[in-house]
């Protein structure tokens, strides 16, 4: 399944740089929301897979990786589309629209809505 | 000075085989940048998780696309198969070879007749799809169904081919290369072919590994890797050599694609002739653990990537696919900018787009 390697925010662009400097091509990035947030950025080379894991209590910010390989901007559009992650930097920024979904940020796990308190007024007749 | 026009295109356009939408600005005649747009079908597929349980998510997977609709199951089922552990029984790993070489042959030879109808050749186009319908007589025979098969499940694969059936299929092949020679030999040699496809769409073998390309599209431009090489379901048993072009032109693409027909032809003779008795379904016991897994498959259009993550539920934390077309959306766009505007449907055609499965 290859190699996963954790690191934080701050090192992701020198990792992608390095990785670029070494041959590899970009194979996927996404986004995994189980109860923190979870990205990551796969790379190829010789069949090879190495996985730059970012996992964050929060949903993080994260820089643009198409300074390096240019075929990002698709997947760092998706994961903002879907996800709500601000990427800053991106070579194309389709700013919301790449998708076109009715529904801000779909993929993101919404919290169960609350009981409403008693004696509430209703909304329906 | 040259006039700028910005031109708008797709996503419905007499070439366009999907929907796709780009922004055209152009300098008289010639292409100076495009953006594209998709978002006409997404579906959100990935996120029928919360919904189905991990064995009928199967089922969805297959509903990615109508043309890559096997391998798209097959992909998913590899990925829980991994997750979660399961040795699945060897012949049903044989015989899933064996539909994924028809799914490269129903799908190159419909995207061979897209081409040539793109260029106008029609009759080609028609021999062409002629050509795919008899591979879809195999499917039907074999599966019960021409687009959507079912038959791949985590664990295995729901029906065995018989050794009957198989002896028929192999005594198709022959019959199924004639078919092939006969349009590959237009595609390759014909002189209004090459006028319209050679030369055009360049892509140096640095700007397709730069731009992440995969599949056929890296292939032609001289880059050497075909996941089958990984050695997934019988490859590895089998031994795949990349089928590789240097000619890094919309040509070189054709080529690839018509020899890789040749190629799959070869593999599933190999497959008749190799397959091992036995079961081919497991029982699959318990939910999937927590953890991840990538399966990466070679489809006709690529490398396709598979993500699941478990929880220990019966429903998966997530399902991702990355698609070929995905991965080669940013190397068309670079191919387009630049060109004349009256070779653009034929610059899309060559990455051999499938954005019902890019957008999922």
């Amino acid at each position: 399944m290859g190699e996963t390697i954790p690191i934080d925010v701050v090192e992701l662009l020198p990792r992608v740089k390095d990785l670029r400097d070494r041959g590899y091509r970009l194979v996927q990035i996404h986004c995994v929301q189980p109860s923190h947030w979870e990205l990551n950025y796969s790379f190829d080379k010789d069949y090879g897979l190495v996985t730059l894991k970012i996992v964050t209590p929060a949903r993080p910010d994260l820089p643009s990786v198409s300074d390096f390989f240019p075929s990002a901007f698709l997947y760092e559009n998706e994961i903002h589309e879907l996800f709500g992650i601000e990427v800053s930097g991106m070579s194309i920024d389709y700013k919301g629209h790449l998708y076109e979904g009715r529904q801000a940020e779909p993929f993101v796990k919404k919290p169960p809505e609350a009981a409403p308190a008693e004696g509430a007024s209703g909304g329906g007749r | 000075m040259a006039q700028r026009t910005c031109i708008p295109y797709g996503p419905q356009h007499p070439v366009l085989p999907e929907p796709i939408h780009f922004d055209l600005l152009l300098e008289d005649e010639k292409i100076v940048d495009a953006v594209p747009s998709i978002g006409y079908i997404h579906r959100g597929l990935e996120m029928l998780t919360r919904d189905h349980d991990f064995m009928s998510m199967a089922y969805v997977a297959e509903r990615i696309c109508g043309i890559c609709s096997f391998i798209h199951g097959m992909g998913y089922c590899q990925a829980v198969e991994g997750l979660m552990g399961v040795e699945v029984p060897e012949r049903a790993l044989w015989l899933r070879t064996i539909w994924s070489e028809l799914s490269r042959l129903q799908s190159h030879t419909l995207w061979l007749g897209l081409l040539a109808d793109a260029m106008g050749f029609e009759s080609l186009f028609m021999h062409s799809w002629r050509v795919r319908e008899l591979i879809l007589d195999v499917f039907e025979e074999t599966t019960g169904g021409r687009i959507i098969f079912n038959v791949c499940t985590p664990g295995g694969v729901r029906r065995d081919i018989d050794a009957q059936t198989l002896g028929r299929i192999a005594g198709l092949l022959p019959r199924f290369r004639r078919e092939i020679d006969a349009v590959a030999g237009v595609f390759l040699h014909d002189a209004s072919v090459k006028a319209r496809l050679a030369g055009i769409g360049s892509l140096s073998r640095e700007e397709a590994h730069a731009w992440g390309c995969v599949g056929p599209m890296a292939r032609a431009s001289g880059l050497s890797f075909d996941m089958r090489q990984t050695g997934y379901a019988a490859y590895g048993r089998l031994g795949v050599e990349p089928v590789v072009e240097t000619g890094c032109d919309s040509m070189a693409r054709v080529a690839v694609r018509v020899r890789e027909l040749y190629q799959s032809l070869d593999l599933i003779g190999r497959c008749i002739k190799e397959i091992p008795a036995g079961d081919v379904l497991v029982k699959v016991a318990g939910s999937p653990p927590a953890g991840e897994f990538y399966a990466r498959l070679e489809q006709p259009r690529g490398e396709v990537v598979y993500y699941v993550q478990g929880n220990g539920t019966k429903f998966l934390e997530r399902f991702r696919v990355r698609t070929p077309t995905f991965a080669n959306i940013p190397s068309m766009i670079h191919l387009i900018k630049g060109s004349r505007l009256s070779d653009v449907a034929l610059l899309v055609l060559t990455i051999d787009p499938c954005i019902s499965c890019t957008e999922r």
